[in-house]
């Protein structure tokens, strides 16, 4: 029933306020959140919420990106848009997951990187380029979950991975259907009927062999039955790090070059 | 906040179209100067490296040209060449729209691959062309980036990458998407080899390609007046809802910025290419 869903109805679910956001994942999958702040450089980036905590009672750094339930906590998270300093503080908290030996756990949940003009003057571009970079060679594991709007660049930035899960009505694409469809038919009111062409569900992203989990949501509506969602995701990562963990470093490396040197 | 974002997209495209038509004024034997507004005789411009005379501003040009302009005659091997054609989403139209610019560019993809030398520095090339879909990033152009990466890897030589992209290839979805994260790892491997890589950065470069492997060289160039950036101007100004300064996200903004470490005229790019070259000359590190 839900694969007949359309691309469009998924798209606006993925962006619905009430859908679950990073915190809510932090907080039901992991105990003793610690969140640490700052990129050392110029801010901290709210739209970027970054911290360790214990997995089960491993210890793990999570990266995420946090969109607002409220319009006022959207303002205050520039509405899940990362300037530079976000990237940054990702990239510095992912450094030190490594130097600790920590697993690193991103949430993907953006429109896309803030298309302003301190972000540019503070380098959007080289900031998501480093993270990618420094992700291509972190030497712990690293899984990736996307769990609402994947869009763009802003969302590849902390999505290079071992291991990418993705929620059923969630997505991920190149850019917004909006902007799609404002670029290539002049006309963004075709976001609805682009969106099915884009192939940014789940399941288009399943068959690109993109993501390595694709993780059913409750038929009620993720919001009305969280926690079986959670239980499912922390039963993933646990696992998902474990097989991980038994390469060594190099072959882990090697693997996470091929993942995406195969697309 | 969404139909803002749709609103910048479009403007972000009229504003290629208006290059295009500009860089199509160059097939007459005339060409006008949009800089200076002076008419030009084709011919002395391109004997000029496609910089005008006049004003000194520095013209699109293909990647042809650009090779020739970088590499000792009769040293360029080109790799990948046939290389091409790759729809991955199935894309109405997209195939068609791929064939016809390949028999009007006379170019299989927005990027040429090879091994040259410069001034008898020898190093491997990838050369973006805009001329074909705006240089922007597909399969085949991620694909033949890393494959040059690899090359020089193998080779135990320096890359260079001359970069002009409207960024990603929007046919080619996800998939485009993900030539990011796949030049870049490839980037990855060539640092740890301690090899050298130099990004030339040209008018303009946006979006993924700047996203990716075009800020992550160990030494990045650019040349006068080329626009960089992430997002685009327009996609910008509606965003902040004001002008931007003049000379925003141009390469002297992005020098004073701290995010290149030069600006070489055209003139000169050969030749300081090639002595950067021969002060990293050790063939590798291991
Ligand atoms: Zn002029």
């Amino acid at each position: 029933m839900k694969k007949q869903m359309t691309a469009w109805q998924r798209v606006t679910m993925a962006r619905d306020a009430k859908r679950p956001k990073a915190l809510d994942y932090i907080k039901n999958i992991f105990d003793d959140f610690i969140e640490l702040h700052g990129d050392r450089c110029y801010g901290d980036d709210k739209s970027f919420v970054c911290g360790i905590a214990y997995l089960e009672k491993m210890p793990v750094t999570i990266i995420a990106e946090q969109k607002g339930k409220t319009t006022k906590e959207n303002m205050q998270r520039n509405f899940g848009m990362p300037n530079p300093e976000g990237y940054r503080k990702a990239v510095r908290l992912m450094k030190q997951a490594e130097k600790f030996n920590r697993p690193v756990i991103t949430f993907i949940d953006t429109p896309g990187a803030y298309p302003g003009m301190g972000a540019e003057e503070r380098g959007q571009g080289e900031a998501i380029a480093r993270s990618m970079f420094e992700m291509s060679k972190l030497k712990v594991p690293i899984i990736a979950v996307v769990i609402g709007e994947g869009s763009s660049g802003g969302a590849l930035a902390i999505c290079v991975a071992d291991k990418i899960l993705m929620l059923e009505n969630a997505i991920y694409s190149i850019l917004s259907p909006e902007g799609f469809a404002s670029i290539l038919y002049k006309d963004s009111s075709k976001c609805q009927e682009v969106a099915d062409k884009m192939k940014l569900t789940s399941y288009d992203l399943q068959n690109f062999g993109i993501i390595d989990e694709l993780i059913k949501e409750p038929k009620v509506g993720i919001e009305n039955d969280f926690e079986s969602v959670t239980a499912k995701i922390k039963t993933i990562l646990v696992k998902q790090i474990q097989d991980i963990q038994k390469l060594t470093t190099s072959e882990m490396l090697e693997k996470r070059y091929e993942k995406y040197r195969n697309m | 906040m969404v139909i803002d974002k749709i609103k910048k997209m479009s403007e972000v495209n009229k504003e290629i179209e208006k290059n295009q038509e500009a860089s199509d004024m160059l097939i007459g034997k005339w060409i006008k100067c949009e800089n200076c507004k002076e008419i030009l005789y084709k011919e002395e411009v391109h004997k000029n490296l496609s910089v005008c005379p006049n004003c000194g501003k520095h013209f699109r040009i293909s990647s042809r040209r650009r090779i020739a302009q970088l590499v000792d005659e009769g040293t360029f091997e080109e790799i990948n060449a046939d290389m091409g054609l790759k729809d991955p989403l199935q894309f109405e139209g997209y195939e068609k729209k791929l064939e016809t610019l390949v028999e009007k560019t006379q170019i299989k993809e927005a990027v040429k691959t090879g091994i040259g030398k410069l001034n008898g520095q020898e190093a491997v090339l990838a050369v973006m062309d805009g001329n074909f879909m705006m240089g922007s990033m597909g399969q085949i152009v991620g694909e033949k980036i890393t494959l040059a990466i690899e090359e020089a890897i193998l080779r135990k030589l320096p890359i260079i990458l001359v970069c002009v992209s409207g960024g990603a290839r929007m046919q080619e979805g996800i998939i485009s998407l993900m030539q990011m994260a796949k030049t870049t790892g490839a980037l990855m491997k060539l640092n740890e080899q301690g090899l050298l890589s130099i990004c030339v950065l040209t008018d303009p470069t946006t979006g993924g390609v700047t996203a990716s492997f075009a800020s992550l060289g160990d030494i990045i160039i650019a040349e006068p007046n080329a626009l960089i950036g992430f997002a685009g101007p327009r996609v910008i100004e509606q965003t902040v809802k004001q002008k931007l300064p003049e000379g925003f996200q141009r390469a002297e903004f992005l020098l004073e910025h701290g995010f290149i470490d030069k600006i070489v005229q055209r003139k000169d790019m050969k030749k300081v290419l090639s002595k950067l070259i021969k002060f990293h000359n050790q063939k590798g590190s291991e």
